[in-house]
C-alpha cells in the first residue's frame, strides 16, 4: 500500500483521494472553526467596547447572577466531557454507546440554553432591554450568538441521534459524530473566554 | 495477499489506530476533573480576595481552559498539524481584530 493510501485511511478518507491526503470534511470544519473565532472576536470586542456605556438602565455588575452563571458554565462545560465520550464510542463502533452520550450532550446544552433564556429575562426585568444602553445591546448580541450557537448544535447533535438510529449515514459514522463535536467543543470553548472576560472580570 | 486484502486490512488496522486516537476515557474524564477544578478557582474570584493577581489569575486560567480543551478534547495536539494551522491562523487574527479595535478607541477616543 503506497504512504499516500496509508495517510488517507489513517485520517479518516476512507479510499476518497485528496490534494492533502486529510478528509475534506475536517478541513473545512476547522476552517470554519477559525473563521467562527473572527465572528466571536469581533463580538467580544464590541462588548469589551461597550460594557462601560452606561448613560441609563442597571450597569453590569447590578444585574450579572455569577453563581448562577457559574453553574451554567460548569453544565456546558461538563457537555464538552459527554460529547468527547460519544466521540470515543463512535469510534469504536458503539451505537448505543454513542446515541446515549450525544443524547446526555443535548440535555446539558438545552439546560444552558434555558438557563440563558432565564438569565436575559431576569435581566430584562430588572430593566436591561436590547436598547437601553450600548452594554446591554453588545451584551445580548455576544451570548446571543453564542446561545444560537448552542441551540445548532443541540439540534444537530438530535438529528445525529436519529440518523444514527436509523443508520442512514453513508461512509464512516465516527467522523460525522467528531465533526459535530468539534463544533460542539467550540460553543465550550467560546464561553470559557465569555464567562471569564464578560461575567467575572467586572467592568 | 492480494492488493484489495491488503488494503481491507491497513484501513482496519487504521480504523483501530483511530479508535486509539487521543486519549482513553479515563483520560478524558481526568480532563475534565481538572477543568471542573480550573472553573471552582475561576469562581472562588467572585468570593475571596485576590488582589493584584485577581486579573493575572483569571486571564491564565481562562488561557489555560482554552488551549486544554481544544488540544485534548478537539484532538488538535494529536492532529495534522494543517487543523492547527487553519483554527489558529483564525484565532490569530480575531485577537489582533480585538487589540487593533482597542488600540484604535484609545488612541483616536475624544
Amino acid at each position: 500500500m503506497s504512504d499516500v493510501a496509508v495517510h488517507e485511511a489513517d485520517h479518516g478518507t476512507h479510499g476518497h483521494t485528496t490534494s492533502t491526503g486529510l478528509s475534506n470534511n475536517k478541513v473545512a470544519m476547522w476552517l470554519f472553526l477559525g473563521s467562527e473565532c473572527l465572528l466571536f472576536g469581533g463580538l467580544i470586542s464590541t462588548y469589551m467596547l461597550y460594557r462601560g456605556r452606561v448613560s441609563v438602565g442597571p450597569r453590569p455588575g447590578n444585574v450579572f447572577d455569577i453563581p448562577f452563571t457559574s453553574v451554567s458554565s460548569f453544565i456546558l462545560l461538563m457537555s464538552s466531557l459527554t460529547m468527547v465520550l460519544a466521540v470515543s464510542a463512535a469510534q469504536n463502533r458503539d451505537d448505543r454507546g454513542t446515541t446515549l452520550w450525544l443524547s446526555v450532550t443535548a440535555l446539558l446544552g438545552a439546560t444552558f440554553v434555558g438557563g440563558q433564556v432565564y438569565e436575559f429575562t431576569a435581566m430584562y426585568n430588572e430593566g436591561l432591554g436590547f436598547t437601553t444602553s450600548l452594554f446591554g445591546s453588545s451584551f445580548y448580541t455576544l451570548t446571543g450568538f453564542h446561545g444560537v450557537h448552542v441551540t445548532v448544535g443541540i439540534i444537530m447533535l438530535m438529528s445525529l441521534v436519529g440518523i444514527i438510529k436509523r443508520s442512514t449515514i453513508p461512509g464512516d459514522k465516527a467522523e460525522v459524530v467528531e465533526l459535530i463535536g468539534l463544533y460542539w467543543h467550540f460553543v465550550d470553548v467560546i464561553w470559557i473566554v465569555i464567562f471569564t472576560l464578560v461575567y467575572l472580570i467586572p467592568a | 495477499m492480494t492488493a484489495a486484502t491488503e488494503t481491507h486490512t491497513e484501513l482496519n488496522h487504521s480504523h483501530d489506530d483511530h479508535a486509539q486516537h487521543g486519549m482513553s476515557n479515563a483520560g478524558y474524564i481526568r480532563i475534565a476533573i481538572i477543568l471542573a477544578a480550573m472553573t471552582g478557582l475561576e469562581v472562588s474570584t467572585y468570593y475571596v480576595d485576590f488582589g493584584s493577581l485577581f486579573l493575572p489569575v483569571l486571564l491564565i486560567l481562562m488561557v489555560v481552559k482554552f488551549f486544554v480543551v481544544v488540544s485534548y478534547f478537539m484532538h488538535l495536539k494529536f492532529d495534522n498539524k494543517l487543523f492547527s494551522f487553519c483554527f489558529y491562523a483564525g484565532l490569530f487574527l480575531a485577537v489582533m481584530v480585538y487589540v487593533i479595535a482597542l488600540a484604535t478607541f484609545k488612541f483616536f477616543a475624544a
